[in-house]
């Protein structure tokens, strides 16, 4: 029989080899990332309320329509720089007047938010516009 | 079928198959709201409805790969499986977690169904892919335990293949890499950082060796080619997948809060990404050439010959169009990542569950392939799917492709709505494609119902006629 060059085992052995070699360096740059993370989206600012914002965020499933830094679900705009392109007013009068019932416009539901939890909402969107993407997204429209 | 025990595999592919119905009907009314935001509203809001297409997704695709696991580890271990009883335990929870999971979403507000599923406790909700309540969440690694159990307990005690080592292993890693959907620091983009271990984890990293184990197990059963050559083959494709796919997750990271370092080396490494894939489809036609039988079930045939087909398009070519930091600056967000979400989820990880199903289930049913017109039905559902799905990933191409030259890479950016109403167009064509799709789906599913097996005599006449 013919003498096999490239065997099973060294395909096998670059393939663990190779996946653990990347692991390795992709835990390190996690760790450098980790550290990095807090000063670029000032983690320091997180208040009660932004973090309370969030929460509500979350648990409306705000990103089944909307993106966050683009992740999310494509239907209804981004929400990284909201709070710049329209700004606190609009945005604490908009939520509670969904949904519009314009005929055939995309609806958003309507939330039972109190003034506070609008409050904390718009105080995550505020902290969220300030974190840095790497100057994404490329204009204000989102 | 060579060992009793694989039979439990036919609940996993039935469920799995109904699964994927109740998906396309929840894409088919995203579709419609895309054209009409009114329809079924406020019964069935938007992200109600894509909240149970993409879970619906996980879970189909988690049923083929289970029931996949439990027909092929016994046979290949040569040995019947350690539990058939557990494994039919573990079915009936997970299809019961799964349609529980559904109707919560339907018919009880996210933010009550979080508060009573005690979210406020360990907030694990409101992450694309891992919304389910936390009790579910807890449910599925349960699942998955009694899984691994399992599927190792009959590694252990068989013939220990390569084979069987990579699909056993991807299992414990897929596993594993949903542990992190228990972690979700408040930090939206540590949150965001590590949603993506199991996003991307599964569907660029581990998710490509259960691929590839099955595709293998399919060849090494209908081509007859020496396993050794088919296990040399996907131990190189694997070792592709996690050496380019480990920092590919990098692409994620550009523009979600990560230091700027990721912009390099997530475009070089995630451009290297389509290789392995590339590679799968060399592997399918080299195995195919190299086939020392016929085997009668062509449909199945079709089905392993296109999975690396459309995978390569899917997540090869319309994730290398996207995946460049600079084209991702303008594309990121926008309806060509579902472009290509859709062709790759398809494409490589669809299509190998039904590639699976079409190979196993006769055998399952007592034959080695169905009646010729049995395959005929099938055979038309695959290409009624394949063309619909590729229908869908050019309209929303060119939705994604309309964003960003009026809302993105202007100096005047129109407003989010402004530009989707002038894609309204393609989320027509879309709508339409579905409706194929479905045409498509439901062939395939009819094609379980045409009665009789595969006719070698008379099938041999015809071929010497």
């Amino acid at each position: 029989m013919q003498q096999q060059v490239f065997t099973k085992s060294m395909a096998r052995n670059i393939f663990l080899g190779g996946a653990g070699f990347f692991l390795i360096i992709y835990l390190v740059l996690t760790y450098d990332t980790w550290q990095q993370i807090p000063a670029r989206d000032h983690a320091a600012a997180m208040t009660p309320a932004v973090i309370e914002g969030k929460y509500l965020v979350d648990t409306n499933d705000c990103m089944g329509c909307h993106t966050i830094n683009g992740e999310g679900a494509y239907y209804a705009p981004e929400l990284d720089n909201v709070y710049k392109r329209r700004g606190p007013a609009f945005i604490k009068a908009w939520i509670p007047a969904m949904p519009t019932g314009v005929p055939g416009r995309r609806q958003m539901p309507h939330f039972k938010f109190t003034q506070v939890q609008i409050g904390d909402i718009v105080a995550y969107l505020q902290w969220l516009s300030n974190v840095d993407t790497n100057h994404w997204p490329p204009n204000i429209q989102g | 079928m060579k060992y009793q025990s694989q039979s439990v595999a036919k609940p996993y592919f039935v469920a799995a198959l109904a699964l994927f119905l109740g998906q396309i009907v929840f894409g088919l009314i995203m579709g419609l709201q895309y054209v009409d935001g009114t329809f079924l509203f406020p019964a069935i809001p938007f992200n109600v409805a894509h909240m149970c297409h993409t879970n619906l997704l996980i879970v189909w695709l988690l049923m083929a790969f289970m029931g996949a696991a439990y027909y092929i580890v016994p046979e290949e271990a040569q040995t019947e499986l350690y539990s058939p009883k557990l494994a039919l335990l573990t079915f009936w929870v997970f299809l019961i977690a799964g349609a529980a999971t559904i109707l919560g979403y339907l018919l009880i507000p996210y933010s009550v169904l979080a508060h009573a599923t005690g979210n406020h406790l360990l907030p694990t909700m409101g992450r694309g892919y891992l919304e389910q309540p936390l009790p579910i969440k807890i449910g599925i690694v349960l699942v998955a335990l009694s899984l691994l159990f399992n599927l190792t307990m009959t590694l252990a005690k068989g013939r220990k293949t390569s084979l069987n080592f990579i699909l056993v292993g991807a299992l414990w890693g897929l596993a594993l890499l949903f542990l992190p959907a228990f972690y979700f620091p408040v930090d939206t983009v540590k949150a965001s950082y590590s949603w993506w271990w199991v996003v991307h984890g599964w569907v660029e990293g581990d998710w490509e060796l259960i691929l590839g184990a099955l595709l293998g197990f399919i060849f090494i059963k209908m081509t007859g080619v020496d396993r050794e050559v088919v296990e040399k083959w996907l131990y190189i494709i694997i070792a592709m997948t996690l050496m380019t796919g480990i920092i590919g997750i990098g692409h994620h990271y550009y523009y979600i809060g990560a230091p700027a370092y990721w912009i390099w080396l997530g475009s070089v490494f995630s451009a290297l990404e389509p290789i392995p894939f590339l590679m799968l489809v060399a592997f399918a036609f080299r195995m195919h050439a190299q086939r020392r039988r016929e085997h009668p079930n062509k449909a199945a045939m079709l089905w392993a010959m296109g999975t690396p087909i459309v995978a390569f398009l899917g997540a090869g070519v319309w994730g290398f169009m996207i995946t460049l930091a600079p084209v991702q600056y303008y594309a990121h967000g926008t309806n060509l990542t579902a472009a290509h979400g859709h062709l790759a989820f398809f494409g490589a990880y669809a299509m190998v569950s039904l590639a699976m199903i079409s190979y196993a289930m006769p055998l399952l049913r007592g034959r080695e392939a169905n009646s010729l017109s049995a395959q005929r039905w099938e055979m038309t559902g695959f290409w009624l799917m394949v063309l619909s799905m590729f229908t869908i990933a050019l309209t929303l191409t060119g939705a994604g492709i309309v964003t960003i030259f009026l809302q993105r890479a202007t100096d005047n950016p129109l407003p989010f709505m402004a530009v989707q109403d002038k894609e309204r167009v393609f989320f027509f064509i879309r709508e339409y494609a579905g409706l194929g799709f479905t045409a498509g789906l439901l062939a395939y599913l009819r094609s379980f119902f045409v009665r009789g097996e595969y006719d070698y005599t008379n099938n041999v006449k015809r071929a010497l006629a």
